[in-house]
């Protein structure tokens, strides 16, 4: 019983963020690419204010599988790292944590574009 | 010879010889599918590109019209011929292998009325004996240049619309006495219009205002009424375009429902097809025009046609830089009897 | 007779808006909530298995991450994900497997331009400004968090 109310939160965490957006898109004709951008610099700045952990800690993957997830991702990362560090850690501590997903895409997109090709949808 | 402000009237009536058209998969699954002379099922075309396909798309159509007119290509003295893409390159690399004079135009999806406007006038004044016009548009091609690419998973506004993937040409040569049909009588070129709209997503919209004008000086200029035509035909403004249109001439007193039809509208099953508000693109009224209306003058179910092309002249630069969506539209009327 | 239309540049836009079909946005959003949280689920059901396996949780997170990305480049390059895209919306914008999705998307679509200047310069075309600006704002967050901590 415990595990499925753990999924129902899961999926209505990140059902509503996602709606969210959707919501953007249909009313203020907002680019995907933008959608993207806001949602992720959006988890950048709940998590600095405190916000986001709360977030992950009640919708668990539901927050952290959204962009806005990524993003406070980013924000634990810096804060993590400028205090075992230090100064540096301004530099080091984002894309460290980015450091999984930036690769993977690029790698997975690199061997993804050998093989496929371009059709309608 | 200038008639009013704006209309050219062709002393010599220019003939019409011959037209030919070719579609892609989607549109060859439209309500029009048996009016198109050629159609492919691989939108690849064999090639390695999209820029590739959409260029031996317009060869193969101006192949299959110079087959049909049973011209060759040194019988041709100019060729005018434009498409959607950076520099024309579909028309530029399909001259290639033709060897015919050739002037690349760009009017974006008017094109088609523009080129059929330089061809007749040439043909009218004795320059040219036999002219071709030509356009393509290509979905893939167009979409990568001016959306998002293909894989990308988005969704579509329902006031947008969708490229066709098709080509089209007309071969126009000098009126003999006895061959009937159909001629070029006016062509009134179009100025542009704009009404600050921005919404890349609704080109109907943009274009309609630009459609009502150059419909509404062609009239003034020649003195007919709208009804003096079987079939006002728009190239692309689409199934909201189209309203838009049609509620401004009710506005002026002036009743287009029966008349007006449109070849974004009338290429897709927009329903089943998914289409939104229909087709647009270079290739929208050129293979409609040279598919289904060419067809309709020459059984005589239709006599008089007015064939306005509509264009959105604005690129992904000037979209991002905020500008708004400069439209445009030719009118050529074309008629069996003069 | 008139040959302008006669309204005014607002007075046009105000028509359109009222006469344009709106997104149908009850449907819209309900598929974007049931996608994106069924995607979310999928994540959260990774990270549990390999935690089971002894994983530790930042560990599993980033494992759900590679896999999730891996998924959405997969279905990209099997012409699927724009598909679900067409109905699911931001529901499979959002999700991280969106953001692989606009990674591949141009990196399949300019291979035709060649390998360096095609696909390399290409792949980032509407993923990049997520870097830009993600890792900038991570940037000005850790500068903040270090001039807080300097004073306090």
């Amino acid at each position: 019983m415990d595990i499925l109310i753990e999924y129902l939160k899961v999926f209505i965490t990140g059902g509503i963020i996602c709606a969210i957006g959707q919501i953007l898109i249909d009313k203020t004709k907002i680019t995907p690419a933008r959608i993207l951008v806001v949602f992720l610099v959006m988890g950048v700045i709940l998590y600095s204010i405190g916000l986001y952990q709360p977030l992950i800690d009640f919708g668990g993957a539901g927050a952290t599988v959204p962009i806005s997830g990524f993003g406070s991702n980013l924000a634990k990362g810096v804060i993590k790292e400028v205090d075992e560090i230090g100064f540096l850690g301004i530099f080091t501590g984002g894309v460290k944590a980015a450091a999984a997903g930036i690769s993977s895409a690029i790698v997975f997109g690199f061997l993804a574009s050998l093989f496929a090709k371009p059709t309608i949808k | 010879m200038k008639v009013g402000k704006q209309t050219i009237k062709l002393e010599n009536t220019p003939k019409i010889l011959q037209t030919s058209s070719m579609v892609g998969p989607k549109e060859k699954q439209g309500p029009l599918s048996i009016y198109f002379d050629l159609d492919t099922q691989d939108i690849f075309l064999g090639e390695k590109s999209f820029e590739k396909a959409e260029s031996k798309m317009m060869e193969t159509c101006i192949n299959n019209l110079l087959n049909k007119a049973s011209v060759k290509n040194e019988d041709i003295d100019y060729i005018f011929a434009g498409d959607l893409l950076n520099q024309c390159i579909s028309s530029g690399y399909c001259m290639r292998n033709l060897g015919i004079p050739f002037f690349g135009l760009y009017g974006a999806c008017s094109t088609f009325c523009e080129s059929l406007t330089l061809a007749s006038l040439f043909v009218n004044a004795n320059y040219a004996s036999k002219a071709i016009a030509a356009t393509s548009s290509h979905f893939c091609s167009a979409e990568r240049q001016f959306r998002m690419p293909l894989e990308h998973g988005n969704q579509k506004s329902p006031t947008a619309q969708c490229t066709v993937t098709a080509s089209g040409s007309a071969i126009v040569v000098k009126k003999e006495d006895g061959i009937p049909g159909p001629y070029v009588t006016h062509v009134t070129p179009g100025k542009i219009i704009d009404y600050n709209v921005t919404d890349m997503t609704n080109m109907g919209a943009a274009m309609a205002p630009a459609a009502f004008n150059t419909i509404a000086m062609h009239l003034q200029d020649t003195g007919r009424t709208a009804d003096y035509y079987d079939a006002i035909v728009t190239g692309d403004l689409g199934v909201l375009g189209s309203e838009i249109l049609v509620d401004i001439f009710r506005k002026e007193g002036i009743e287009l429902n029966g008349i007006h039809a449109d070849c974004g509208a009338l290429i897709y099953d927009h329903d089943k097809q998914d289409t939104h508000c229909g087709g647009s693109g270079c290739g929208c009224m050129a293979s409609v025009f040279s598919g289904y209306f060419f067809e309709q003058l020459k059984t005589k179910k239709m006599n008089k046609i007015l064939i306005v092309a509509t264009g959105a002249l604005m690129s992904t630069l000037s979209s991002q830089q905020g500008e708004s969506i400069p439209g445009i539209a030719h009118a050529v009327a074309i008629e069996n009897e003069v | 007779m008139n040959t302008n239309i006669n309204m005014t540049n607002q007075e046009y836009s105000d028509y359109i808006d009222k006469k344009a079909k709106n997104s149908p946005i009850l449907k819209d959003v309900a598929l974007a909530f049931l996608v994106g949280g069924i995607i979310c689920m999928i994540g959260q059901l990774i990270t549990d298995l390999f935690m089971k396996f002894g994983v530790t949780k930042d560990d599993a997170g980033i494992i759900t991450s590679i896999i999730l990305i891996f998924l959405g480049a997969f279905l990209t390059s099997l012409n699927l994900y724009s598909k679900i895209g067409k109905f699911a919306g931001a529901g499979s914008i959002i999700p991280i497997t969106g953001f692989s999705n606009s990674v591949v998307a141009p990196a399949i679509e300019y291979k035709t331009e060649g390998y360096i200047l095609g696909l390399g310069a290409n792949m980032f075309k509407i993923a990049g400004p997520v870097l830009v600006y993600g890792i900038s704002s991570s940037v000005a967050v850790g500068l903040i968090y270090w001039l807080i901590k300097l004073f306090i």
